[in-house]
Formats: structure tokens, sequence, C-alpha cells
């Protein structure tokens, strides 16, 4: 018979430490007890075994598997590898396997408890002499506090938090994660100024005509209840529930007691902008919508021309300048108007996307067509500068590919 | 928090809490970093759950609850008598910071009454979203998109939104314009048209623009649209503008509700039938048709669900073997999960497997066990049996297969 003891917790490297001796000395797991006592095994000397290759589902697996609360988890996955080393090295894929059903569950019910602990901590703000410090106290089911970490290192890189247990701590500087030993409930914060609005929040969006206490229970267990400020409120809200539904229900169809405002109904639908000035500005204001242009290019011309020319999207020459049709085509255009005898400033020159968009690939620049429907971005305001322009002739330049509704409408 | 601002928040979020829709999912790559505040994971975290069973995730409020609309199911429609607030801007802002630095939430879902214009109103929202960002606001975000506005706004939204959604409300022209006379059909389905395409071409120049994708609402039980109209429009919804989500939201009673609209119990069951039935739409292989083929008068069965039902009546194509029967057979066997038939699949090619093997690999073995063959088990008769319906439904008979 071996004895092999580990740290308390989840002692991944004293298990592989061990798993690798055991291994190398070819020990079968019916000969070994594990045991769990503080730092003998790292305390002592340990010879090197070389390691062992595994199935990479298999170091996941253990890596889940050794944050589990049964103490007979070292044995189970000793069993599991022993057996992989042993002829079966499907095994894992095998879920129905009593031991490897068993050690998926084990898993299953690690990576709920972490996804409850990124769920379920509330941190409660204190001022210290650097800043804001964010504290929470929680109570995992498991050993799972520095599988939990990184979640919370992400999320909340900027802040200085710390997140206290009965099986350690963590806490984070904003550049580093130090563990800390156990804590004890009293060393956090007792309350925080944001926690009553968050429990009238919480009472509010409850719907009593819903109540369903039992799904809540199903994902929210009561023993998390103790440490979730919200949670206070849940027996009143059960309680009276029904009763407000009752109400609700029994009420007769009330009268309106003086919201009908006609005058603002009516404006409502009045909200499209009147003018191609109004309809301009509302364009100019509006950031571009890709990277490239650095201004809208609006149209330019007279109301009522007896032409007016569409181009696809402005270049670099019409984004720097703000005019449409300056750049190469631009002069193309000039030239082709003086020959047919055609004064530009008697004409409309627009173009349906109002924005330059520009595509560094590689060393070359590129300049897309517009993706379909981006043209119908605009259509809306189309439309009405159409009808306020008003040409008796529509010159359409150019769509490379898809403007559907230009194709459809200009042709 | 002040006493104001708690007050505000009761109303705002007393007068959110009938849409449906408040996962956080399906985005991520957001990062706050260490100027910034915030992540979006993948598959979004459920904060808290309330006593109805629902998770708490966002912070889902109104901007403001008073509307100029009418719409009859609303508990906001400008007839009713309830209690109205407004928050400002950086008042939205402050609460989803605060809240979000407390771990309480993943992010923000907001919506709004219509106020003045639904340009202003939606300008509204867009601040709200865009304030964040310039805040370094990484967590996520759903905006309620009013589909009146003018385009350039919800697309200038789309920018900093991981989420946009418009409800359809009700599945029927006909009802939306007796129950809601502001709102157009047409309308929401050009805005809904126009999300897609703005969405697809994000995707195409490789750029953030809603990427969550866009979302809707149907309320369930407050016109006469049946669950195969009701699914019918989702499933053309799903495959015309490309729908994360579709949310049913069973018709619930509201304070001071419309005389149009008596206040009755939410319809419960029939919201959860829809929803599974939604989920054989999108992940079964499984079409409006059929599943209207296991349920009676366009209505789905109430008290077994729309998988079983279908079975139930197709029984010809039971049993099947559990160790040879193709991926999609076993994905129509009553209890049989997606990941337990995937389970099955690759578990089979190393083992031929026993009825105890299904069983580890998947909790509903117990409605799955009439129409399978296993190694050691077959049916035989009981597939056909005329009183396998009631042998499934009735909790007393379930010992009988344990």
């Amino acid at each position: 018979m071996r004895s092999v003891s580990l740290s308390p917790g989840a002692d991944l490297g004293g298990f592989r430490a061990a798993l690798r001796r055991l291994i190398a000395e070819g020990v079968p797991p019916e000969d070994i007890v594990w045991g769990s006592a503080p730092a003998l095994f790292a305390a002592a000397p340990v010879k090197s075994a070389p390691p062992i290759v595994l199935p990479r589902s298999a170091a996941e697996l253990i890596r889940w598997d050794i944050c589990h609360r049964q103490a007979e988890r070292y044995a189970l996955l000793y069993q599991l590898v022993w057996r992989l080393r042993h002829g079966e090295d499907r095994l894992l894929e095998i879920a129905s396997d009593p031991l490897v059903h068993r050690l998926h569950r084990m898993e299953k019910s690690v990576r709920r408890d972490v996804h409850k602990m990124h769920a379920f901590v509330r941190f409660r703000r204190i001022e210290t002499s650097e800043g804001d410090h964010f504290v929470a106290w929680f109570e995992p089911e498991h050993f799972i506090l520095e599988m939990a970490a990184p979640f919370f290192i992400e999320r909340f890189m900027s802040m200085r938090w710390s997140i206290l247990s009965p099986i350690g701590a963590l806490h984070w500087d904003r550049d580093h994660l130090i563990l800390g030993p156990p804590a004890r409930r009293q060393d956090a914060p007792e309350s925080d100024a944001f926690e009553g609005g968050w429990r009238s929040y919480y009472e509010s969006i409850f719907n009593p005509a819903r109540l369903n206490p039992t799904v809540m229970r199903g994902h929210m267990a009561k023993r998390y209840w103790r440490n979730l400020p919200e949670a206070a409120a849940i027996a009143d809200l059960i309680r009276s529930a029904p009763s407000r539904v009752r109400q609700m229900i029994e009420q007769e169809g009330p009268v309106a007691r003086k919201r009908d405002p006609e005058k603002a109904v009516a404006a409502m639908a009045q909200q499209s902008p009147k003018t191609l000035t109004a309809l301009n500005r509302l364009i100019t204001a509006a950031p571009p919508m890709v990277k490239g242009g650095t201004r809208a290019v609006l149209g330019e011309g007279p109301l009522n021309p007896d032409i007016a020319f569409v181009g696809e999207q402005p270049g670099d020459q019409e984004d720097l300048v703000g005019k449409p049709f300056v750049g190469p085509a631009g002069r193309i255009l000039d030239k082709a108007m003086t020959e047919a005898g055609i004064d530009r400033s008697k004409t409309y020159v627009t173009n349906a996307v109002k924005h330059f968009k520009f595509e560094q690939r590689g060393k070359k620049g590129f300049i897309p067509s517009p993706p379909p429907g981006r043209s119908s971005t605009t259509a809306g305001g189309w439309k009405r500068s159409s009808t306020w322009s008003n040409p008796r002739w529509w010159w359409r330049w150019a769509p490379r590919r898809h403007s559907p509704w230009l194709a459809s409408r200009w042709q | 928090m002040d006493e104001k601002l708690t007050r505000k928040l009761r109303i705002l979020a007393d007068a959110a809490k009938y849409d449906a829709s408040c996962a956080s999912s399906g985005s991520k790559g957001r990062k706050g970093g260490k100027d910034g505040l915030g992540s979006t994971t993948g598959a979004g975290i459920c904060h808290a759950y309330t006593p109805d069973g629902r998770c708490v995730s966002l912070l889902k409020i109104l901007l403001t609850n008073y509307c100029l609309f009418d719409c009859a199911y609303c508990i906001n429609r400008r007839s009713s008598n309830v209690a109205r607030a407004r928050f400002s801007v950086e008042e939205v802002v402050t609460l989803t910071l605060e809240f979000y630095k407390r771990n309480y939430i993943e992010g923000l879902f907001l919506s709004s009454g219509i106020i003045r214009s639904s340009d202003h109103t939606m300008e509204l929202l867009m601040r709200v979203a865009k304030s964040l960002r310039d805040q370094g606001f990484a967590g996520y975000i759903h905006l309620k998109s009013i589909p009146e506005a003018s385009s350039w706004l919800i697309e200038q939204a789309g920018l900093y939104a991981d989420r946009m959604s418009i409800n359809l409300e009700l599945p029927m022209a006909e009802s939306l314009k007796r129950l809601a006379p502001e709102k157009n059909g047409g309308t929401i389905a050009s805005a809904m048209g126009q999300m897609q395409e703005r969405i697809l071409e994000a995707r195409e120049e490789r750029r953030r623009f809603a990427p969550a994708g866009q979302s809707t609402q149907v309320i369930v039980g407050a016109d006469e649209a049946d669950d195969v109209t009701v699914l019918g429009a989702c499933a053309t919804l799903y495959h015309r503008y490309g729908l994360k989500r579709v949310y049913y939201s069973a018709f619930s009673p509201i304070p001071d509700a419309s005389a149009l609209l008596a206040a009755k119990p939410p319809p419960l069951q029939r919201e959860n039938r829809l929803y599974q039935a939604d989920w054989l739409l999108r992940y079964y292989g499984f079409s409006v048709g059929e599943i209207a083929a296991g349920g009676r008068d366009g209505m789905l069965e109430l008290d077994i669900d729309p998988k079983l039902a279908w079975a139930l009546k197709h029984r010809d194509r039971f049993p099947v073997d559990v160790n040879s029967a193709p991926r999609e057979l076993l994905l129509r066997v009553p209890g049989l999960g997606v990941r337990a038939v995937d389970k099955i699949v690759e578990t089979r090619r190393h083992a031929r497997l026993r009825l105890g093997d299904v069983g580890r690999l998947s909790p509903g073995i117990k409605r799955a066990m009439p129409f399978l063959i296993a190694a050691d088990h077959s049916p035989a008769h009981l597939t056909d049996r005329a009183d396998l319906r009631a042998r499934l439904t009735s909790p007393r008979q379930m010992s009988l297969f344990g």
C-alpha cells in the first residue's frame, strides 16, 4: 500500500508530481491511499520522474476535477490515467463509461461553481489612501478561486479589488494577482452606497404574474442567498405576488385621467427634415460610418436644374475639398460637359453615398465599392432630395456593382 | 444613491420588465483593459434571478416611460395612468457604470417610450450608448431601436451597441393596427431589413456593428394569432432578417390595463411550448409544418412538448436504433437533446450502447425509451400502444420505466 498526501485544496502541482512518480513505478490504483495534509508532500524531496503524455482532453479534465471538493477526486483521476495508459487510450471518447461519466459530472459541477462565482460575487466599495477598493465576500462550493480569477481580472482590470473567501483570497492591484490566506466574513465591508438602488431594481424588475420560485431556486440555490444583497427581498416578493396579480386582473379598464396629448401626437408624425438644407445638416452632423473619410461631401448646384448627376461615392480629392466631382473623375465630367455644351453650374452634382471610404491593403490604398445597401442608407434622404432638387433629367454615374435601388430608380 | 434617482429607477425598471429579451449573449472581443471597464464574454452571465424565475443579466430600464404611442398591451401607453419618470443621459450612464463595477450586471438594456418624436428618442438612446463607450465601457449594450426613427440614427446607434432589437410585438398586421395604432408592420419589417443589411455589411468590412446581431419580441396571447401563425411569422424573421433570437412573451396583466385588452393570467405554458418549438425550428431540423402536425387546429399541445407530440403522431418512424440511426433521426427522438445526440454519435464509434449507457448520456431517457432500440433494449409493442401518450404524461406511470 502506498500513501500519498497532497496539500488541501486544488493541488495540481502535487498531484502531477505524484502522478509521474506513481506511473513511472507502475503502482496500480488499488494500491494507493490518497490523503491530504498541509504541505507534507511538497516538503518532501521529490525524485523527478519523467513527464507523462496525456491526451489534451484528459489534461483539461484533470485541471477541472482537481478543484472538486470530494476527497475521492485524486483516486478517480489516477484510475483514469492508469486506464488511459493501459490499453484504453480512447477512454475519454466513451462518455457512457461509468468512470468517465462520473468525472464529467464532477467537471460540470466545478464549472458551474466557477460560473456561479462569476455571477454572484458582489463588490462593495471602500475608500483607501490609494483610491477606491472593491471588496467582496464569497463562499464557493469547490476549490475554484484560481480558476475563477481570469474572468475578474479581464473585466475589472482597471479597478483594485479583492475577493475574500473561507478557502483563500484573490487580490488584484491593477497589475498583479496576489493569492491570500483564507478570510472571514467580517473582513469584508458591510454595505455599499448602491446596494439599496440595486435591491430596488431587483424588486421592480420582478413580474408577480409570472411567479415561479422553483425555477429561481434551480438557478440561484439558496446557499448563495446570504451573500446576495438582493436576496433579502425574495420572501416579500413571493408573499405579495398573488394579491398584486388579483388586483390587476380585477381592476376595471380605467379611464385615462389626463393624457391625450393631441398636439404632441400630431407633431410626432412631422419629424422628417423639411428642406434639403435640413437634411444636409443631419448628414453633416453624423460621423462617418466607416474609416477613411473626414467629412460628408454634400451635393452641389441649384434646385430645379435641368440635369442632376449622381455619382457613386466621393473619392480622396472630394473628401479633402468637400465638394463632389473635383478629382480625376470630375475632370472627365467637366470635359464631357464642356464638349456637350452643358454649364456645370446649372446642374446638380452629388453622390449616392456621402462619405469617402478608404482601406489600406498592404502598401496600396484601395477604394472599395460601397457594399449592397450602403447607397440606400441615404435612400430615404435621396427620395426627398430628388423632390427638392427636382431635376428634369438624372444622370447616374458608374455604380460598379450593387446599387439596386439607384439602378432601378435612376437608370 | 439618492432617493430621487432610486425612485426613478423603480418606475423605469417596472416599466421595462415586460420586455423578455434580456439575454446578453453572442457578443465577444470587447475588453476594457487597463483604462476602461468591462468585457463581453461569448455567453452572457445571469447575475441574479427574480422569483419569476427570470434572469437578471442587464440593467433593463427605459430612458423614459412618457410615451406618445397608445399600444393597448403596453403599460406605458399614453392613456395609462402609471407614474411617469425620465432619466437624463448622465443618470443612465452613472447607474450602468456603478452597477457594473459591483458585478451586478453584464451591461445595459435600454429602451424608451417615444417622446417628442421617434428621431428625438432614438438620438437620446444613441447618446447613452456613445457616452458609455466614450468613457471606456466595454460591457454589453442592447438598444431597442425605434423603427420609426430615421435610418441614420439607428445606424449610429449600431456602432456602439452590441445588440439592436426591434419588437414585432404582434405577429398579425390586423392586430397591430387595432392594438397599436401608431405602429406599422411595414416600417418594422423595413427597419429589420435595414439592420440586417448593416450587420452583413459591417461583417464584410470587418468592423463592429451590433456584433451580437438583432433580436425581436412577440407578445403571445394579446391577440387571436394561433401558435402556427406565430411560429410562421418567426420562421420568416429568422430566414429573412437573420435574427439571432425571437423572444416570446406571454401577455401579462399590467396595472392599469387598457379596456381594449382585459388583464388575464399570462399563458405561461403556451409561451414555454413556443420556445420549445422555436428550438426545434433552429436546431433540430423541424419545419413549421411538421411542428403544426403535432398540434391541433393551429395550436401546440400544452401538456406535452412539441417534439413528443410530433413523435406520437409519427410512430411509423420509430423506434430508431441508437447504435445505427443517423444523427437527424436521433434528433427526432423525444427526450434526446442536441448534446446527448452528439455524445451518442461519438461514443457509439467505440462501444455498442446499452440502455444504461444512453441513460448516462441523456437525462431524458424515460421519455426516449419507447422510441429507442439499444443493445439490450427494444420497446417491442410499447411504441404502438394506444395509451403511450397517457403513460408518458402521467407522472404516476413513470415508475414503469424506472
